[in-house]
């Protein structure tokens, strides 16, 4: 069992949770991810890590409640435990090397970025953070990411933070400046990530995007998380989740991605359920 | 050699009760019930106790055969679980999922005229028997030890290499044995009978690799295979689930910072192989072992108590002649999908087990053989709808004997289909060999051991089963774990 340590609401969707696992907190590099299953009747989900501390033994995940299991992991408390909290899994970014980079975050995927910028900011690289929200209300990390960001530029769909517009028109507009790049990294949703990618190809930048496809067991044995690459299928959870986001094929991840949503109203349903019941799986506390 | 016996001379296996075809096809249930004691007995005394046992040989873990069966034709049933047990560390297992054809039962000398011995079915019914009796198995046990302890040759050539047999030889060494399933198992088995202290480092959060991921509840109850693994447990072997090797440790680390004296890797052959052909992206096409993985570990077919989904179409194809293609069909076929199984090849060279095609058969799954895929095809939104196969004719015997199927010209036609299943085969994940400098591996990541120790190209390291041999059977790979399992005492004690 890994005890959650620290339960956090960022905003209305988003939760920041603390978890006890000393040993991958050892181990996991910014880019890398871990897969959980809260218990014994739930699935496993992969999440990013946002911030690990060796010293205390954490790593920090954030997530989005959009689905049956981020929908109960949200309603989880500091004292409650995880059946399982595996990783570290996936390539850590590769960072080295780089001396001005743009960290792009679409909602959710800042959390994501935030320790590719982190790690960039420490490595005494020039490091500007993009981040895009639909509304100022839901704006993540903006502080943390302050702190270890060169210059930060936050969009809004409504452009109800003064700054209206997409992370691709921000990152325009910093190459038009002429900000000189050597490495642009997104984060985020598909559709955010392939114009990120259109946005630097004619520019010939260095562009890494991280994939999230569906995945299953995270390690190598299923397939179910393929991004076609250039003519290849990979693994997203062992060659992967960064891949070279001018070789991406982002249609086919979108496609991809929406296989299962047919049963996920059913698994919401059935996870409200159990809720309204009070719990049905015995080890839940004040559901 | 005499028999203690009147010898069954019925020329045919006695039959086992299954669950009626039609029915089956909806429900997850185990399929074959099993011998009754009455039935077990009959079936045991067809067994002539034929003087050269080849059935002995015939077991890659040396079950001495014609002891357990002679004691089951007696009705002594603890007794033939104590000898059965002293050889094989998981023979509910075996009993149900060895290949027993090109086994034990390949060589049986009543096989010469006639059906062999159900050697398989008895094994499961001492197995089942033992779980079903706890007391008097354990007191068998204990019967077989003392025997021996008291210089009783038989007792002690039976239980040569069971638990107390061999001293305490390698109290205080310390194995990591990376994998938990087969041969991880059995190598462990082996291990901890001899003292030493062993932990089992497992990626999944449940042990038992392909016996837990694989192979379908309708052949291997899971609750069986957690129970085969807890005995282990009570044993003192210790299990870290959680922990994918060569991430979150590496070998060295295992070594050099936890102090392990020897490693084990029994990482198995578990990485898909696609067929490479247009279309394969498409959404309701899978690799069977995401959709094994999906039934078998996450429970998706209790889905939304099991929060896990998996997706089932109406009309199925599944491509391959192998076990995993034969466990996807029934698997599909048990989703409500309509199944039909194409494979390049003919009948006579499936891989698949006889026994799990007629199966497949029984339950209504269609077979389509001297059939390749060549492009699978998709709809408007990105759904599979169809699948383009050309008929195929086996020509001449290639290098490794097997005719080679070439596809014939102008023979191409469509089936439709809403779900497509990939089972061609899987390989060797490359993380162990790349995370592991001084570890020899063939070009296609299979680790480089000795045959008879399962030794790598580095100290104190060992392997075996699929990691090695690349994907075969749950028997070879105990074989290799029972084999190694000595390589690691010879190494252990050496020193």
């Amino acid at each position: 069992m890994y005890p959650i340590e620290r339960v956090e609401p960022l905003n209305a969707e988003v939760t920041r949770m603390v978890v006890r696992a000393p040993e991958i907190a050892r181990k996991i590099r910014p880019g890398q991810f871990i897969m959980l299953r809260i218990d014994e009747r739930g699935e496993r989900i992969p999440l990013t890590m946002n911030e690990c501390d060796p010293e205390a033994g954490t790593v920090t995940i954030v997530f989005q409640a959009v689905g049956a299991t981020t929908m109960r992991l949200a309603q989880l408390k500091a004292g409650d435990a995880l059946l399982d909290f595996a990783g570290p899994l996936g390539n850590p970014t590769e960072l080295e090397g780089a001396r001005r980079a743009c960290v792009i975050g679409g909602g959710l995927g800042t959390a994501i970025a935030y320790p590719q910028a982190k790690w960039l900011h420490e490595h005494g690289c020039e490091v500007d953070v993009i981040t895009g929200f639909r509304t100022k209300d839901l704006i993540l990390l903006e502080d943390e990411i302050k702190a270890c960001s060169t210059r930060q530029i936050i969009m809004t769909d409504d452009g109800s933070n003064g700054n209206k517009g997409l992370v691709t028109q921000a990152l325009q507009q910093r190459i038009d400046e002429g900000a000189d790049y050597d490495l642009v990294l997104a984060v985020g949703p598909v559709i955010m990530m392939k114009f990120v990618a259109a946005t630097t190809k004619p520019y010939g930048i260095k562009t890494l995007v991280s994939m999230n496809p569906l995945m299953i067991d995270g390690t190598g044995m299923c397939g179910g998380c393929r991004v076609k690459v250039g003519d290849e299928y990979l693994h997203a959870c062992v060659d992967g989740p960064d891949f070279d986001g001018h070789l991406v094929d982002y249609d086919d991840a979108m496609r991809r991605g929406v296989m299962y949503r047919s049963f996920e109203g059913a698994a919401r349903e059935a996870a409200e359920g159990r809720d309204c019941n009070g719990g049905t799986d015995g080890e839940r506390k004040g559901a | 050699m005499a028999t203690s016996y009147e010898v069954n001379r019925q020329k045919e296996k006695t039959p086992v009760s299954e669950l009626d075809p039609a029915d089956r096809a909806k429900t997850f249930d185990e399929v074959a019930l099993g011998y009754t004691e009455e039935e077990a007995v009959a079936e045991a005394r067809r067994c002539i106790q034929c003087p050269n046992t080849p059935c002995v040989g015939g077991c890659p873990v040396g079950v001495p055969i014609p002891r357990f069966v002679e004691q089951v034709a007696e009705g002594n049933f603890a007794r033939a679980y104590a000898i059965v047990k002293s050889a094989n560390s998981l023979p509910a297992i075996c009993g149900r999922v060895c290949p027993q054809e090109t086994q034990c039962e390949g060589v049986c000398t009543r096989g010469r005229n006639g059906e062999p011995v159900a050697i398989g079915r008895l094994e499961r019914f001492t197995s089942d028997w033992a779980f079903a009796h706890p007391e008097e198995a354990a007191a068998a046990m204990d019967g077989l030890r003392e025997e021996c302890a008291a210089g009783d040759e038989l007792a002690c050539s039976i239980w040569r290499g069971a638990e107390g047999a061999v001293s305490q030889d390698l109290a205080g060494k310390r194995v990591a044995v990376i994998g938990s399933g087969p041969a991880s198992l059995t190598c462990a088995g082996e291990l901890v009978k001899r003292g030493c202290d062993i932990t089992v480092f497992e990626a999944l959060h449940k042990v038992g690799g392909v016996l837990t991921y694989g192979i379908p509840e309708f052949r291997l109850p899971k609750d069986l295979v957690q129970r085969e693994v807890s005995k282990l447990g009570d044993k003192g072997v210790s299990f870290e689930v959680n922990a994918l090797v060569g991430k979150l440790y590496d070998i060295d680390e295992l070594m050099e910072d936890r102090g392990f004296d020897a490693v084990f890797v029994g990482t198995g052959a578990g990485l898909p192989s696609y067929l490479g052909i247009e279309g394969e992206g498409l959404n309701g096409v899978s690799v069977a072992s995401e959709l094994l993985t999906r039934v078998n570990l996450m429970k998706a077919y209790q889905f939304p108590e099991y929060e896990t989904p998996v997706y089932a179409g109406k009309k199925c194809v599944v491509v391959g002649g192998g076990n995993v293609a034969m466990d996807a069909a029934r698997t599909a076929r048990r989703l409500g999908a309509d199944v039909t199984v194409v494979y390049r090849r003919g009948r006579e060279e499936m891989p698949a087990r006889a026994e799990e095609v007629h199966h497949a058969e029984q339950e209504g799954i269609k077979f389509l053989l001297l059939t390749n895929p060549v492009r699978i095809l998709g709809d408007e939104s990105g759904w599979v709808s169809g699948v383009e196969c050309v008929r195929m004719e086996l020509g001449e015997p290639d290098a490794s004997g097997r005719r080679r199927p070439a596809p014939i010209e102008g023979s191409e036609f469509v089936i439709d289909i809403d779900m497509l299943v990939v089972a061609a085969g899987s390989k060797t994940n490359p993380l162990i060999a790349k995370t592991t400098p001084g570890l020899e591996v063939t070009p296609r990541s299979l680790i480089v051991a000795d045959e008879r120790t399962g030794a790598t190209s580095k100290p104190g390291v060992f392997a075996g089963g699929d990691a090695v041999i690349g994907a075969a059977t749950v028997i070879l790979a105990m074989g290799a774990g029972k084999r190694a399992a000595a390589g690691i005492g010879e190494y252990l004690t050496q020193e």
